[in-house]
């Protein structure tokens, strides 16, 4: 069979198989939008309304009283600013020390670095509950001023959050960026330090704008997953006051009543930020993940 | 695909183009005072807080398993006993062991593949991708803490919607309280997330396939299937590997999901859950709690380590 002949078949052929893809993805995508889609329907229709005739039923009233009572009566907007506090400060620093690992580990033959490596990434993947008491002990001894944390010792307060998200997170991006750093060719480094380039030079003004892309997608990645923590939260923040949004959230649920139609408005609201970053950023993320590459 | 790429530059691989003496050189160079000191305080830093708040707490967790201590009273060691009762007497052990592997099975062999499919399917690029990817990858970016409450909507007893959509309004199926289907019911839930986040992943590295590789192949006469598993797959490589760990990790982790539904009990009893219900739970039974958390450990780092293991090994290639 010649090249021509599947050049000229293949309009022919592929035309209702196309239909048929269309189909099916449309399908899909609408099938994985409609738990999303029945959480904001549940939060635009009264409790009466649902609870007497379930959350699979034609509306008689909607109402955004729920989206208000969220926002004010649990006092979301409080919430948002921790949760800014806590994952800002944590990508930002996350970001900065990996990518000067990573730059160290694969820039320089330094004694050790792939032992390093490796402890970085297998940091990473331990699972969180093997360190949940030892790290609880140690929050409660370790003393902060009071402007630091109201209850003067790590435990409680934004900076121990941030700290443990930095210290777990920091594996993962050190071994991306690692990789990463790695397709970038020597000669550039190495015409600076011709130049007379210290390795803060190198790292700041040479490999880091090189690693832009690579950053971006990171960032939108580390954000959405330290937006979304719920257990660190949980087992270091003990005042109410201080949670992050995804943990606060809980608190919507009464102790003996719940208003599943005012969760599901305040799911909506939490869920929107990261929700936002992605479909923005949604092209440097893809981009991110692939650019700078050859093939495989 | 860069960020996963295993391929190295090595640093022996320049120094045999003309010119390369002057690079040694250049590399051997003493650093100078302040570059030591750029060293020793940005690798400093994530090191001591690399040891101190994973490393270190994980290892202290190691120890407190061989004792008893409820974290105010004096601690006792007890050797082994807290691995013996495990084993032999605390119920829902070998259950949340058993949750785990259907756990991993199931996100391994059902959603993984199910997100490859999807992936190779956006990626023949028609018009429209970019809704069909958006709309499958939303889950991944909602905390599990949400999709536990779009859990309750969809499965709840009296209201939830499956119910209503499969008719069982006379005899209502309670898919989150009956324990032999609540599993299944968190599992597609979790499936949900999972086919997003293994997508994305996939349709990545796809793009970075040399579409020079299946043109020869389509002109040597081979259908697309036979492209995809002869040329396109063996590429993914490092991908595999990237979402093979990924998958166990997941699956070992499982946490806040069954937290947020039932707190993990009632047959959705994991070992993160069971850890955390001994360590943080009114018994307050730290070391046996830790023996727990020492067996996660374990099974986790087996994974880990063959995983490191591979990825060195194709670089040494």
């Amino acid at each position: 069979m010649s090249t021509a002949d599947i050049v000229q078949r293949r309009p022919h052929r592929v035309r209702p198989a196309r239909a048929l893809l269309h189909a099916f993805l449309a399908l899909v995508a609408v099938g994985w939008l409609i738990p999303l889609l029945l959480a904001v329907y549940a939060s635009i229709r009264p409790y009466q309304e649902t609870s007497e005739r379930g959350y699979l039923s034609w509306p008689k009233h909607l109402t955004f009283h729920y989206y208000l009572q969220a926002w004010r009566d649990a006092d979301l907007p409080h919430y948002y600013l921790n949760t800014l506090i806590i994952a800002v400060p944590a990508v930002l620093v996350t970001l900065f020390l990996a990518s000067f690992v990573a730059f160290a580990i694969s820039r320089f033959q330094l004694p050790g670095s792939k032992f390093l490596l490796v402890m970085f990434t297998a940091g990473n993947l331990l699972p969180p509950q093997a360190m949940l008491i030892p790290l609880y002990t140690i929050y409660l001894k370790i003393p902060l001023p009071e402007f630091l944390s109201a209850s003067q010792t790590l435990y409680d307060s934004y900076l121990g959050v941030i700290l443990i998200h930095v210290a777990f997170q920091t594996g993962f991006c050190v071994f991306v960026l690692r990789n990463y750093m790695q397709t970038v060719p020597k000669e550039l480094t190495e015409a600076a330090i011709m130049d007379g380039a210290g390795v803060w030079r190198q790292y700041w003004g040479v490999i880091l704008p090189l690693c832009r892309p690579a950053l971006g997608a990171l960032a939108t990645l580390e954000f959405t997953w330290i937006y979304n923590d719920f257990l660190w939260a949980l087992v270091l923040i003990s005042t109410g006051d201080k949670m992050p949004i995804t943990t606060a959230i809980n608190n919507l649920q009464g102790q003996y009543f719940t208003d599943y139609n005012l969760i599901a408005a305040g799911s909506v609201l939490v869920a929107l930020p990261t929700i936002l970053v992605f479909l923005l950023l949604q092209k440097q993320f893809v981009a991110g993940l692939t650019l700078g590459s050859t093939k495989g | 695909m860069a960020l996963f790429s295993d391929r190295a530059t090595r640093p022996d691989e320049t120094t045999d183009h003309p010119g390369a003496p002057v690079r040694r050189r250049a590399r051997r160079r003493r650093f100078t005072p302040r570059d030591v000191a750029v060293f020793a305080l940005l690798l400093g830093i994530p090191i001591v807080l690399d040891v101190v708040l994973i490393w270190g707490p994980t290892a202290a967790s190691a120890v407190l398993s061989f004792s008893r201590w409820d974290g105010v009273s004096d601690l006792v060691w007890n050797h082994g006993d807290n691995y013996r009762q495990i084993v032999q007497d605390y119920p829902p052990f070998w259950p949340a062991v058993w949750h785990n592997v259907i756990w991993l099975v199931f996100l391994g062999l059902v959603a993984t593949p199910l997100g490859l499919f999807l992936a190779v399917l956006l990626d023949k690029g028609i018009r429209g991708t970019r809704f069909y990817q958006s709309a499958i990858y939303m889950p991944v970016v909602l905390s599990l803490a949400i999709v536990g409450f779009i859990a309750k909507l969809v499965y709840s007893r009296d209201y939830g919607a499956l119910n209503g959509v499969l008719g069982l309004t006379q005899h209502p199926v309670d898919w989150l309280g009956d324990p032999s289907k609540n599993l299944w019911a968190v599992l597609v839930l979790v499936a949900w997330r999972h086919i997003g986040y293994v997508m994305i992943l996939y349709l990545a590295g796809l793009k970075a396939v040399d579409p020079e590789l299946k043109e020869a192949a389509s002109i040597d006469g081979a259908n697309e299937v036979q492209t995809f598993f002869r040329v396109t797959f063996p590429t993914l490589r490092p991908i595999n590997i990237i979402v093979l760990v990924i998958t166990v990790i997941e699956a070992l982790r499982a946490f806040d999901l069954v937290f947020i539904i039932n707190k993990g009990r009632n047959g959705l009893e994991l070992l993160s859950v069971l850890v955390s219900a001994n360590i943080v739970g009114e018994a307050s039974r730290i070391g046996f709690g830790s023996a727990l958390a020492v067996i996660l450990t374990v099974i986790s780092l087996g994974f880990v380590v063959t995983y490191l293991v591979q990825v060195f090994r194709e670089e040494k290639r």
